[in-house]
């Protein structure tokens, strides 16, 4: 099972790692960071523990979903609840987890030194991406997340969509003919 | 109160599908006093039953068993085994419909005459004119309460509207105003006026908007003459040894196939569905399946030229609220080939809440230049584009040679290739509707590709010529005098139109030829 969790106290101090530590462990971008089965965002103060796939698969992912739906508006957090159901099905499916395990395997290698997530340009990522689209792994990734980011209903508010509007009696008194600039 | 007949009774006209043509032939022949069995595949939710959310909603009411694709079209390559987005629910598509209500125009029943032969299609002109339909077109509007008819006033616009009418007034349209609606502007028929929802394509949760699941159906039901059986898909249609239709087999809501008898059989469950299963009910005397000596059943598949233009302004628009269909641009509707093409279309406001944007938006897109659009959701108008296609033979419904569904019956394979004439008209609508937006201060727009079909048309045409389609002006079966199809199936061709009203006045029509009929004991 794969749980995201609130934390209530800085991830830091539970883990007794200084700041500067952190930053040195979570790589480049200093955003995600592993501890143990998890992948820990001590900046937003949530983490996510997976069961078949490694956390740095999982980091990696994170970081995949990103740059395949780019919403620099949107927190870490989201695109990490979007991919969550890769571990699930790879805890049910071996033959997705190796599709997953292989597919991230296979773009650190392109990557180089460092690996994907140690590419400082979202440019330098994306080019890679090009270089996979076609393929299984890509298609998994990318096709799932149409549904599993675009659809939590807490992402709706960030692009301005206000979702159920029955119960609050439809938009006939709430700005259905409000435009202003025409 | 709702009637409920003996699977033996084979006095009984069962209707398959309970949608816009079946579920208004079942209450028009109750009205009559005739004894009807509606066979509906799907569920019967309520309309309090309904989602205000866009893939709960889908999951709740669409037709999800899977279907093959093939063709040049893009649909077959982004949603390969969901070539439609039509319902399987009590009700039919007429819960997830958006109301818009046009008649056809009088050349649109004689396109092979006023178009001329059209290399690559197969036109022929209607066994039907418009005077002959008015008639009925009037008793649906009446029925179905469509606004800017019968004195009831047209819809207010919304914000997705009035950017459409903007730019339609700067290109200079003539003909735009929020349209002939399905839906209450007032209170009328016992139900609610529209309450600018946003969420028609979910179901109406106020009933405001026309659907036959809470206005056919429960009105045939107080008759005592209709019985809607729902979870129950019929994957044969039986006959004699004269070749006049008996009956039904079904597989009820436990899937044990059931049979019930009947004196008149009428196909209603779209264009995909209607043809699959008079395929499906092949037999030593009709080996190329039911009524199709012609050989045209499930050709001549037509789902409309369509397309969107959504548009991004540098201030909000909120696209969402109100009704996602209230608005139309009429003047490219008419014929007139001097713009590279034969037939029209019509722009129509259209609006998708965010996830679907998602899903439709560019299918298969990612990156920066497909994410900084859903940036601007809330920046957005947008339209749809519905337009004449060509009946080609080609496109198709064929059973799928290997792929079974639970209940044995091959699952259908939908084939569609655009013909040049679609092409050349998509490629216009965008222009213009491209050049509509931008008159308006657009600062970045999107020719959008078609959506998973929702207007299925053509594959039992009617023809005046039995060896032209497979049924004649009354939907009744060229080959067999006790078989009727009663859906869009029956489309001799598509006009620009949205259907349903089509649909729904020529099941009215029909209904008046059964009664007559069988009270001449001719069937
Ligand atoms: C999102 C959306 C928006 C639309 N907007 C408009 C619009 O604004 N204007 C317009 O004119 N049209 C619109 N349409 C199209 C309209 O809904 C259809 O044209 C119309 O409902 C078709 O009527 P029908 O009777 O052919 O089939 P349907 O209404 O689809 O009914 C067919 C029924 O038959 C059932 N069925 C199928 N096979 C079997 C079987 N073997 N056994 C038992 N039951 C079976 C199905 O489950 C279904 O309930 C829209 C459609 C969609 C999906
Ligand atoms: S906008 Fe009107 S018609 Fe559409 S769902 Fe809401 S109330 Fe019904």
């Amino acid at each position: 099972m794969v749980t995201i969790y609130e934390r209530k106290q800085p991830q830091e101090r539970k883990l007794g790692l200084s700041r500067r530590e952190l930053l040195k462990r979570g790589g480049a971008g200093a955003l995600l960071i592993i501890s143990g089965s998890a992948v820990i965002s001590p900046e937003h103060a949530w983490g996510l523990e997976t069961s078949a796939l490694k956390p740095e698969t999982m980091a990696t992912l994170i970081q995949v979903a990103r740059d395949i739906y780019p919403h620099d508006q949107v927190p870490d957090k989201y695109y990490a609840i979007a991919v969550k159901g890769h571990d699930e099905t790879a805890a049910k499916d071996p033959a997705h987890k190796e599709l997953i395990e292989k597919g991230i395997a296979d773009l650190d290698k392109k990557a180089g030194e460092g690996g994907y997530r140690g590419l400082g340009w979202e440019e330098q990522r994306v080019a890679l991406l090009k270089e996979i689209e076609k393929t299984p792994f890509f298609q998994a990734v990318r096709g799932g997340l149409v549904v599993s980011l675009y659809n939590q209903k807490e992402v709706w508010p960030i692009f301005g969509y206000e979702g159920e509007s029955y119960s609050k009696g439809g938009y006939i008194a709430r700005g259905f003919n409000d435009i202003e600039w025409l | 109160m709702a009637a409920q007949f003996d699977l033996k009774n084979d006095g009984v006209v069962v209707i398959i599908g309970s949608g816009a043509g079946g579920g208004t032939l079942g209450n028009e022949l109750a009205q009559k006093g005739i004894d009807v069995v509606i066979l509906e595949a799907g569920a019967r939710h309520e309309y309090e039953d309904f989602v205000n959310d866009e893939w709960d909603s889908f999951a709740q009411l669409a037709w999800k068993d899977k279907r093959a694709t093939s063709g040049d079209w893009r649909v077959a390559k982004d949603f390969p085994n969901l070539p439609a987005w039509i319902v399987k629910s009590v009700g039919g598509s007429t819960t997830h419909w958006a109301g818009a209500s046009l008649r056809f125009q009088e050349h649109e029943f004689k396109t092979l005459s006023t178009y001329g032969k059209v290399k690559g299609a197969n036109l022929v002109d209607w066994p039907v004119t418009l005077a002959e339909m008015e008639p009925y077109y009037a008793k649906a509007e009446a029925k179905m309460g469509v606004t800017g008819t019968n004195n009831w006033p047209r819809l207010p616009g919304n914000n997705n509207f009035k950017v459409l009418k903007a730019g339609a007034d700067k290109l200079g349209y003539k003909e735009c105003h929020t349209g002939n609606m399905a839906i209450n502007s007032v209170e009328r028929d016992d139900r609610n006026s529209c309450q600018q929802t946003g969420f028609c394509f979910q179901g109406c949760k106020w009933a405001a908007k026309w659907s036959t699941l809470y206005t056919e159906i429960p009105k045939g039901e107080a008759t005592g003459h209709l019985e809607v059986r729902p979870n129950s898909m019929v994957i044969k249609i039986n006959h004699d040894a004269s070749g006049k239709v008996t009956g039904v087999v079904y597989a009820d809501k436990d899937g044990k196939l059931q049979e019930q008898k009947a004196r008149i059989v009428a196909v209603a469950g779209n264009s995909i569905e209607s043809p699959r299963l008079l395929l499906n009910s092949e037999s030593s005397k009709f080996p190329h399946g039911l009524a199709n000596s012609s050989g045209q059943v499930g050709k001549n598949y037509m789902r409309h030229t369509t397309g969107s233009v959504y548009a991004i302004f540098d201030k909000p628009v909120h696209m969402y609220r109100g009704t996602t269909m209230a608005g139309i641009i009429r003047d490219e509707a008419r014929h007139d080939p001097s713009r590279g093409f034969v037939g029209g279309y019509e722009m129509e406001t259209l609006s998708l809440g965010l996830p679907f944007m998602a899903a439709f938006l560019n299918p298969g897109g990612w990156g920066r230049s497909f994410t900084t659009a859903l940036d601007h959701y809330d920046h957005m108008a947008g339209l749809w584009i519905v337009g004449e296609d060509m009946p080609r033979e080609e496109n198709r419904i064929t059973l799928h040679k290997d792929e079974k569904d639970e209940h044995g019956m091959p699952i259908a394979d939908v084939h569609f290739d655009d013909h040049a004439n679609d092409t050349a008209m998509r490629d216009h609508a965008y222009k213009q509707g491209q050049a509509l937006y931008a008159a308006v201060g657009a600062t970045r727009t999107f020719p959008t590709p078609p959506y998973p079909s929702t207007h299925n048309l053509g594959t039992n045409r009617m023809s005046e010529k039995p060896a032209d389609g497979v049924v004649n002006k009354h939907g009744q079966a060229h080959d067999i005098k006790n078989l009727f199809v009663s859906d869009g199936s029956q489309f001799t061709t598509g006009g620009a139109e949205n259907p349903t009203l089509t649909i729904v006045s020529l099941a009215i029509r029909q209904a008046d030829y059964i009664a007559a009929q069988m009270s001449a004991k001719s069937i």
